[in-house]
């Protein structure tokens, strides 16, 4: 990374040895943090301060639980894609991202003529049936508003590490 | 998995704070030690029914860009390129779908400029074209799974 964008982004060469260090995983003990500060030779009270200030900044969106949703029993994962009208999209998609049932909503371009669908809504269930008892409320709500739509079932996860830094630069 | 565990995967995603001992508040409202909800936590993660717990990282936060790209990959070429596509450390998430576009990733850079270089490097590799989907407005991220709702 360039000093420039170090500078923009705030994330100097301890932050990042900091998020290469944990972004497998925190250490799974009572004092996580003492023992990432054994192993980086940075005291605890340093990595603690930053990482809250990374979670300030959003750089860290949270300090969590990352669940496998096929080994929880959500066996149906649907993406739900959808060719919205552009001038209603966005009120259309607040409704469709606030169902308690869809997990992420977004709105992305149109590649024409390959990929007409601008919204899309990611609904997991134990089953199939239940994907698409879901998706046709969807359906209902947005009504008249949706040329088309389709559902992809995915049959498989080929990769899921999240967002990964590298350790080398910078560093 | 049993009720403990289903608390403590519902309850730890909405994520912790960084304090000294992250575990001990859960620990608390659990009646449980704080070593067995670390020992629980380990098992879950080796089990699989949790990828990790830690930080989360946003590429946008770090002045980076995500974007979601699909491609339509034959059946009989589809490891090959998967093997490929996985091997770019940019590529956080990729599922099969099934679909004509029936290979479906994630790829998050720290500059915004590397989504492109990373998907022109996959289309030169593998011969096949990606469409880059970046997302434009996010409606609400919805933070959980209920673990206990699909058992």
């Amino acid at each position: 990374m360039t000093v420039a964008a170090m500078e923009r982004n705030g994330l100097d060469p301890v932050d990042r040895r900091i998020l290469v260090a944990t972004q497998g995983g925190l250490p799974l003990v009572p004092r996580p943090y003492y023992a990432i500060a054994d192993r980086l030779d940075i005291s605890p009270e340093e990595i603690m301060r930053r990482m809250r200030r990374l979670l300030e900044r959003g750089v860290i969106r949270r300090i969590a639980a990352v669940p496998d949703h096929y080994a929880l029993g959500y066996r149906a994962n649907g993406m739900s894609v959808w060719d919205v009208d552009d001038p209603r999209v966005d009120e259309l998609g607040q409704q469709v991202g606030a169902l308690a049932f869809v997990s992420h909503c977004y709105r992305r371009p149109r590649v024409l003529p390959d990929w007409p669908y601008n919204l899309f809504a990611m609904v997991h269930a134990a089953t199939r049936l239940e994907v698409a008892e879901r998706v046709a409320t969807i359906a209902d709500l947005l009504g008249g508003a949706a040329r088309s739509y389709d559902i992809l079932f995915s049959t498989r996860i080929l990769k899921k590490t999240g967002m990964r830094l590298e350790g080398r630069r910078g560093v | 998995m049993d009720e403990l565990d289903r608390v403590l995967v519902n309850r730890l995603q909405e994520g912790v704070e960084v304090v000294e001992r992250p575990f001990a508040a859960i620990a608390a409202e659990l009646g449980i030690p704080e070593a067995e909800v670390c020992g629980r936590l380990q098992r879950l993660v080796d089990d699989g029914l949790l990828t990790r717990f830690g930080p989360m990282i946003d590429a946008e936060a770090l002045g980076g860009a995500f974007t979601l790209a699909a491609m339509s990959v034959p059946a009989h070429d589809f490891e090959r390129v998967a093997g490929l596509v996985n091997a770019h450390p940019e590529v956080a998430h990729n599922y099969r779908r099934e679909h004509r576009f029936n290979m479906w990733f994630v790829v998050a850079a720290e500059r915004p400029e590397g989504i492109g270089e990373v998907l022109k490097a996959i289309e030169h590799e593998t011969g096949y074209r990606a469409l880059d989907l970046p997302k434009r407005r996010e409606y609400y991220l919805r933070l959980k799974l209920d673990a206990g709702a699909a058992r």
